[in-house]
Order: structure tokens, then C-alpha cells, then sequence
């Protein structure tokens, strides 16, 4: 991955879990596992640390990656219908930006593309062969519709700092998070460039009923469709018997 | 209360859930149909995938027409051997919609199809039940409306196959049956319904059974079919949820007991045009929602979300 690539060169290669440092930079997560229960509503994650001397911060939480479809529609014979596809391979299925000022005070666009800092520099590569404006209406589109649905964050959320060395900023998750391996990016950032960074893991996951409903209803679909029918016969059995006498 | 539902991965409110199972449940024992055809397109109003909506939908109606069945056949009003061959059509019919199914999904089109079908299917039905209630009401006011024929002989009395059903007291082919189970088990299949709503008027009219077996019969095969239909969408496109189809079980059984005490107390005509207001209604949202230019142009069907 040519992320992953980019960070070694830089010789900040990913450190253990949990609380990590790089060159003048410290940072951790309030929790590393987002845990999906039954009453699960959405989650919020606190990113904080420290650096030494004045800089800037930015943060980039990506989620698993994976292809995505994204359908135009068209009107056919008076009706919308989805008329054409494009196929991105390997898109994060979570994406947001925290930054100490905005990205364009802070940061090079340079910098930003090799980065991938921002949803506009994102790499959007097409599965089959389509011309580069088609392709880019739509990647545009696709940023757009996933930012309605809540998993592309809309700007930036604002990093603060308590006095010159500290810093926290809430990443927020809505209830239709996708689940999977998340990565969080740190950066450090003086004169528009990335000088250090460090990165930190975060796991969303289903947990207990939920997590054993899904995993089953996938991993042992025909047992799991058997005691679904089984279930609702029985439901309905009892449901009838205290009107048996009506 | 949120509740956050594993195979369709949305959390929503259990109260909203109960409801529509306790509303669709109502109008189902008022009318003595599933009341898929309001259950589906509810559940995808309020967010609910429409491929999870249709599959659950499903499931729920299992249990709903084992609840229904025991009922009738309590009475004596459910024809076995009627109810079984509508089932051997209905059997392969849901094989062949839920290969549709899955084949539509795969184009990216299977929303469009499932609200299509509601639009052409409800419109349709609600137009022809309207004129029917209608002309039941206005005959009722003039007693001295010459009354329709009791039996008419059409080309469907020359198939082969001629069974007799003791129960409905007929004699027909059963390749009427089996072709009827075959087009609603397929229907069934893409678009969540148990096909009580087609069954039905289909048994009366086509079929000629006596009006006291329809429900009962209709509800015994439709329990075979949605059975099914729960076990090959679980298998190949997995979207069916047990703890939404359960939830929307519990509301839609307290349901039924209050609208089949309700239905009772309305006469038939009466209660089928009100049917049909209310299927025309539907029809006609959904059809706004096709013609209407879209919110948004872009979409990024669920299954590909992540």
C-alpha cells in the first residue's frame, strides 16, 4: 500500500497499538474498539495527545477499504431508473478529517495529495476502463452521497488545543458505521508539511447477539434461515393460543 | 428505545417497529390479508433496506399465517387439497422469483423492479376492487338489480387434469391452482408478500371457491411459500433479519386480534372499497416516488456500501 509505503520513507513506520510516539508528537485514542450492541446509536472517540514546540495537527480516520458502485439515474420512459454504474475499487468505507485550522491554511496541496488528506484527494480508481470527466463526476458523486449518508465526514472536525502542547477533537460514528479494521493517521505538520506522524488502530465491531445473529446469518445461512422459519411458526403458535376459545 | 437490527445494520426505534407490525397487523385482520403489500414499503420508508425489508417482510409473514390458519381452521375453513396444490405451483414460482431476485440485485435494479411491481400490481387490483365494492354498494340500494350468473363456462373449463375439491365443492383443473400458486409464489418472492391480496380475489373469482374457505386456504399455502422464500433469501442474497421480522410478529399478532374483531362489524362491500382506497393510496405514493424527479441522482446501493 502505497500509504503504508509513504510513512516508511518518512521513517515513521507504524508503532504498536494503543498510545504511540514520533518525533515531537504523542497520541492515543479514548478507545480503541467501537462495540456494536444492540442498543448501539452511534459512537463518539476522543483523539488526544501532545507535541512539542508550536505546529499543526491533522488526523484522518479511514475505515475498512472496499469496492464501491455508484449508480446515476436517469429518466427511462417517464420513470427514474439507475441508468449507468462506475465500480471504485478499494474506496475507505469510513472517512473523516480533523485538523488544528483549516486544511488549506495548514496544509500544501501537495502535501495533501501525497497524504490523501481530504476527501478530494482521494484515490479513485475506476474497476473497468471509463474516460477520466466521467470517472470524476462520478468520484465527486460518490464523496457527496457518502457524506449524506454520515460515513465521509462533511468538513473538518476542529482540533483544539489547551495551552501550546496539548490537543483532543471527538470523531463521531453514526449507527450505520460500517464495521471492520479502521486505521487513525496523525500528522504533525509545520510550514505547510507533514514533518512527523505516527498511526493508531480502532476496531469496529459487532458484539455479543448481534454479532452471533450476523456471523451466523452469514457464515451458516441455511441453518440460520431454518430457525428463522422455525421461530416465527412458533411465534405464531402461541400468539393463537389465548384466542383459541374466540 | 433504539434497537439496532444485525443483518440490516440500521439501529431503529423498537416503538416504530411494534407499531407498524401492530398497524399492518390491524388492517390485516380487518381485511383478511397478510398486509405485506403496506409491511414492505413501511419498512423501507423508515430506512430499512429494500432487500432486507422484502426478505423479513417474508419471515414475518410465516409466522403471521400460522397464527391466521389456526384460527380458520378451528372453523372448518381451510381445504386442504386446495391449499396444497396452489403449493406445489407456489413452491416452484418462489424459486424462480428469488432468482430474480438476486439476478436484479446483481444489475443494481432490483429496487426499481420491487416498486414497480407494487405500482402496476396495487394499481390495478385497488382499480378493479374499487369498481366491484362499488357496484356491490350501489346493487344493495336497488334490490331489484338483476344479480350476476353463478357460473359461466370459460376455456378454463376445457384444461385437462379435472380434479375434484371436495371441500370447495369443485371440479376443476388442477392446473388453475397450480398456475395461480405459481405467478403469486413468484411475486411473493420479489416483493415480500405473502400474496394474500392477489390470492384472494384470484380464488373468488377465477377459481370460483366459496368465499368462507379463500382466507384459510390462501394463508395455508402462503405459509409454505414465505416459509421458502425466508430459506432461499437467507441462503443466497442473506438479508433476511430474524430480530425484525420477530419484533414486527409481536406487534402485528396483538394487531390482528383487534382488527378481525373490528372487521366484523363492517359489512364485506363496505370493507373492500375501504380496501381499496387505501391499495390505490399506496399505489400512488409509490408511483409519485418513480416520476418525481430525485432528491439525488446518485445512489450507492446498500450491499455495496460496506
Amino acid at each position: 500500500m502505497t500509504r503504508w509505503a509513504c510513512l516508511a520513507l518518512l521513517g515513521l513506520s507504524a508503532l504498536s497499538p494503543g498510545a504511540a510516539r514520533a518525533d515531537g508528537l504523542v497520541a492515543d485514542l479514548s478507545s480503541h474498539l467501537i462495540a456494536i450492541t444492540t442498543g448501539f446509536t452511534g459512537a463518539s472517540v476522543v483523539l488526544f495527545g501532545a507535541i512539542e514546540g508550536p505546529a499543526d495537527v491533522i488526523a484522518v480516520v479511514r475505515g475498512p477499504e472496499r469496492d464501491v458502485t455508484i449508480w446515476r439515474k436517469d429518466k427511462i420512459a417517464g420513470i427514474w431508473a439507475n441508468a449507468e454504474s462506475v465500480t471504485f475499487a478499494s474506496m475507505p468505507s469510513f472517512y473523516a478529517v480533523a485538523a488544528s485550522r483549516p486544511l488549506p491554511d495548514v496544509l500544501s496541496p501537495a502535501s495533501a495529495a501525497l497524504y490523501r488528506i481530504g476527501t478530494g484527494n482521494l484515490r479513485f480508481d475506476p474497476k473497468s476502463p471509463t474516460a477520466p470527466d466521467r470517472a470524476r463526476l462520478f468520484a465527486d458523486a460518490l464523496v457527496e452521497t457518502q457524506k449524506r449518508a454520515g460515513v465521509f465526514s462533511a468538513g473538518h472536525e476542529k482540533i483544539a488545543f489547551l495551552g501550546d502542547r496539548l490537543f483532543r477533537t471527538t470523531f463521531s460514528f453514526p449507527a450505520n458505521v460500517p464495521t471492520g479494521n479502521y486505521l487513525v493517521e496523525i500528522f504533525l505538520v509545520r510550514d505547510k508539511d507533514v514533518v512527523g506522524g505516527q498511526t493508531t488502530p480502532l476496531v469496529v465491531s459487532k458484539v455479543g447477539v448481534d454479532a452471533a445473529v450476523f456471523d451466523f446469518a452469514r457464515g451458516n445461512s441455511l441453518a440460520y434461515g431454518a430457525i428463522a422459519v422455525v421461530t416465527a411458526v412458533m411465534a405464531g403458535w402461541l400468539a393463537s393460543l389465548p384466542f383459541r376459545n374466540t | 428505545m433504539d434497537v439496532y437490527l444485525p443483518v440490516a445494520e440500521v439501529s431503529l426505534d423498537i416503538f416504530v417497529l411494534l407499531g407498524i407490525g401492530a398497524a399492518v397487523g390491524f388492517l390485516s385482520g380487518v381485511f383478511g390479508v397478510g398486509g405485506g403489500f403496506l409491511l414492505t414499503p413501511l419498512l423501507i420508508f423508515i430506512g430499512v433496506p429494500p432487500t432486507v425489508a422484502v426478505a423479513s417482510s417474508a419471515n414475518q409473514l410465516v409466522g403471521a399465517s400460522v397464527s391466521g390458519v389456526l384460527a380458520h381452521w378451528r372453523r372448518g375453513h381451510v381445504d386442504f387439497k386446495m391449499g396444497f396444490t396452489l403449493l406445489m405451483g407456489g413452491l416452484a414460482g418462489s424459486v424462480l422469483g428469488v432468482w430474480l431476485f438476486t439476478l436484479f440485485a446483481r444489475l443494481g435494479q432490483i429496487e426499481l423492479v420491487i416498486s414497480l411491481c407494487y405500482v402496476v400490481l396495487l394499481g390495478v387490483l385497488g382499480t378493479m376492487m374499487g369498481i366491484e365494492s362499488a357496484r356491490a354498494i350501489l346493487r344493495r340500494r336497488q334490490p331489484g338489480a338483476a344479480r350476476r350468473k353463478l357460473h359461466r363456462h370459460t376455456w378454463m373449463h376445457g384444461l385437462p387434469l379435472k380434479t375434484r375439491f371436495r371441500k370447495s365443492q369443485l371440479y376443476i383443473s388442477a392446473l388453475l391452482p397450480i398456475g395461480l400458486g405459481f405467478v403469486v409464489g413468484m411475486l411473493s418472492a420479489v416483493m415480500g408478500i405473502g400474496g394474500g391480496f392477489l390470492m384472494v380475489p384470484a380464488m373468488i373469482y377465477t377459481l370460483g371457491m366459496p368465499t368462507s374457505m379463500v382466507p384459510g386456504t390462501s394463508l395455508l399455502q402462503i405459509i409454505f411459500v414465505a416459509a421458502n422464500v425466508t430459506m432461499l433469501q437467507a441462503y443466497t442474497s442473506h438479508t433476511v433479519d430474524a430480530v425484525l421480522a420477530l419484533l414486527l410478529l409481536v406487534g402485528g399478532v396483538i394487531g390482528a386480534q383487534f382488527g378481525t374483531r373490528f372487521g366484523t362489524r363492517l359489512r364485506g362491500e363496505q370493507l373492500r372499497f375501504l380496501l381499496a382506497v387505501l391499495v390505490l393510496a399506496v399505489a400512488a405514493k409509490l408511483a409519485r416516488d418513480l416520476t418525481l424527479h430525485p432528491a439525488d441522482l446518485f445512489v450507492i446501493p446498500t450491499d455495496t456500501r460496506g
